[in-house]
């Protein structure tokens, strides 16, 4: 019960006015198609240096939540999901709006939000400690394989293809290690004098997730893009309530469910939501109203998405794993505030810890208190063109990454990852194995170099890295986690050729 | 290999990527000291393994995923990425970031925006979206987070 004692410090005033400034301009970001979650997290990451470490959290944690619940207003507002979380919102909720019922779903989808996402940061703050002391047992070796399985994890779950996500993750690694060694002071890789210190996280992160994404928006070209905003009408709170409480299995499941899915490093919200809304139709008695307009849609896919928030940060803040992009740009965060997540956080910065998670309780009832207030507004941000976001998110991209160092090589390495990543993800590589490579890359070398100097004083190389139990554990979760996305893959493109043949 | 995949696009860029793969794995294990490239090497035959198979792949045709660029989309991108490139890899520095910036963001928004380029009207919206932004840029991270950009010729 630990948490408690650091409730109070959420509601000092710059604490408690950061909370909020996140949960509104998140609220407002997420229902901006074409700013993803973690897009949004990774601009916002240059706004937190000045801040201390708990503050540089609450304001992030707060536009992690909100960003996901945000994207409702436009999956149910404009038919256009703000984040891949909510594609599944789409399917009931945009029709429900068409109904003159958009009120309605706005407020089903907060609330089951707020319910989801409280219930995910519970499991966030009775896990965390337990794993966080489990995590003491563990060495170089089995750092190094934590390491290995979180790029390969993400590399296989979170890409279409099982080797281009691996190999994005082996970019990620190799890019770690440019600048000099820490141990031998060597050179690595310097081809240009902007690599001499290595490559900025923050920067790389705003290049990878930010430029791909203007990148696209101007591939669009001059189109006019902007969405026809169903008008809402007025509809009582309590009568969302009372419906919420009439609709507790749809509840259950979708919180269940994203819960779950949030633990698992590399699956994001998009399945939460999508498995979620599976689940739910498949256990309801009037399965044929889903895709019709039925509450219990929005209800289950809102509530998953946003209880995975809470457990995706469980390993994240004991392992360093972090369990969907979003989480490994949190973990960006952490690493330039000199913080390590695990038992260093509870243990040396437990203010800090149970502040930022704390914040993440409250912030999920402040993001339903608000939603309801700026679903309008934000709704109609939503209709912003995109030639207008694109120049913003550039110019915010730009300065971001020169306000980390005050260094232009950080622009030009930003702009550089950014356009490169732009084209390896138009042959099917991906961001995030790249970004987690690049995060895990120097915990893993560091583990790695450890361990080598104490198998070569031991039983060698070999021995010390791949026996023993939780080795064994940990490499054959990683081979496992590849050879299940192989076969995921296999089938998928069985399925879609046998489509493509009866088509 | 999906129909509207294009072969050669494949080919160049995961050829690309292995050639990355080849320089990193001979740096890797020709550079000394070879202590501080125990890591690099390691991960530089993961890499160049899988970089060859998907080259290798991509040669024969066998990609599955990946759309590659269709030429309507690279016409497009093309002129907002010549002046992304230049913004950053030039003008931010050479002109000053609160100089360079305005004059990127109108002609983004000026070859991106749907609206009409010949009514003076909506040349006046952009003219004022631009100044909002830069007013707000410079109140955020000037003001705010007292961050020193280089100021060259203006600002």
């Amino acid at each position: 019960m630990e948490f408690l004692y650091y409730f109070g410090d959420v509601f000092t005033p710059i604490n408690f006015a950061l909370l909020m400034l996140g949960t509104i301009g998140g609220l407002i970001l997420g229902a901006t198609p074409g700013l993803s979650p973690t897009m949004a997290v990774a601009l916002l990451i240059p706004f937190t240096f000045q801040l201390e470490a708990a503050q540089g959290l609450i304001l992030l944690g707060a536009a992690y939540t909100s960003t996901v619940a945000g994207g409702a207003v436009s999956a149910i507002l404009l038919k256009i999901p703000g984040a891949p979380a909510n594609i599944a919102t789409t399917l009931d909720g945009h029709t429900m709006a068409q109904k003159g019922e958009g009120a309605k779903a706005l407020q089903l989808s907060f609330l089951s939000s707020a319910v989801g996402g409280v219930f995910g940061v519970m499991l966030l703050i009775f896990l965390t400690p337990v794993l966080a002391k489990w995590a003491l047992a563990f060495g170089p070796s089995h750092l190094f394989w934590l390491a290995i399985l979180g790029v390969t994890v993400i590399g296989t779950l979170d890409s279409r293809s099982v080797v281009k996500g691996l190999l994005s993750g082996c970019i990620g690694l190799w890019l770690s290690t440019i600048g000099f060694d820490d141990i031998m002071g060597a050179q690595r890789f310097i081809f240009h004098p902007s690599l001499g210190g290595g490559i900025n996280i923050i920067a790389a992160l705003i290049g990878l997730f930010a430029i791909p994404q203007v990148i696209t928006m101007f591939a669009k070209g001059r189109r006019n893009d902007g969405a026809e905003v169903i008008t809402v009408q007025k509809h009582s709170i309590l009568d969302a309530m009372k419906e919420l409480m009439r609709n507790k299995r749809a509840m259950g499941i979708g919180t269940i469910t994203g819960s779950i899915i949030g633990l698992i490093p590399g699956v994001g919200g998009q399945i939460a939501g999508l498995v979620a809304y599976d689940q739910a139709k498949k256990f309801s008695p009037d399965r044929d109203k889903f895709g019709t307009g039925h509450p219990e849609g929005v209800i289950a896919a809102e509530a998953a998405n946003n209880a995975m928030v809470g457990p995706s940060l469980v390993p994240l803040l004991t392992l360093s794993i972090p369990g969907s992009p979003t989480a490994a740009v949190l973990l960006g965060g952490l690493l330039i505030h000199g913080i390590f997540p695990g038992t260093d956080l509870f243990d040396n910065h437990p203010d800090v810890a149970w502040t930022f998670i704390n914040s993440m309780l409250i912030g999920q009832i402040l993001m339903c208190v608000f939603g309801l207030y700026v679903a309008g507004m934000a709704a109609r941000v939503a209709q912003v063109p995109q030639s207008v976001m694109a120049a913003v998110v550039l110019g915010l991209a730009v300065f971001g990454s020169y306000s980390v160092q005050s260094s232009m090589g950080d622009v030009y390495v930003m702009a550089a990852l950014g356009v490169m990543m732009y084209f390896l993800e138009r042959f099917g590589f991906s961001a995030a194995p790249l970004v987690l490579g690049l995060i895990l890359g120097p915990i893993a070398e560091a583990n790695f170099i450890q361990g080598a100097m104490i198998a070569r004083a031991t039983d060698g190389l070999g021995p010390y890295f791949l026996v023993g139990p939780l080795n064994i554990f940990l490499i054959a979760v990683v081979i496992l986690s590849v050879l299940y996305s192989a076969y995921m893959e296999l089938r998928t493109r069985r399925y879609t050729s046998k489509e493509e043949i009866m088509a | 290999m999906t129909p509207n995949l294009p072969r050669l696009q494949n080919v160049i860029g995961s050829g690309i990527v292995a050639a990355v793969g080849l320089w990193v794995a001979y740096v890797s294990y020709t550079q000394q000291p070879s202590e501080a490239f125990l890591f690099p090497r390691l991960i530089a035959t993961v890499f160049v393994v899988l970089a060859l198979w998907t080259f290798g792949k991509a040669c024969l045709g066998w990609t599955k995923v990946g759309n590659g660029i269709s030429i309507s989309q690279m016409a497009n991108l093309t002129p907002g990425l010549i002046v992304t490139l230049i913004y950053i890899f030039w003008a931010a520095k050479g002109l000053g970031f609160y100089t360079a910036t305005p004059i990127a963001f109108f002609i983004l928004l000026s070859l991106y925006d749907p609206a009409s380029h010949r009514e003076v009207k909506s040349w006046l919206k952009r003219l004022f979206i631009t100044a909002c932004f830069v007013a707000v840029m410079y109140g955020l991270f000037a003001k705010l987070l007292k961050v020193y950009t280089p100021r060259e010729i203006f600002f």
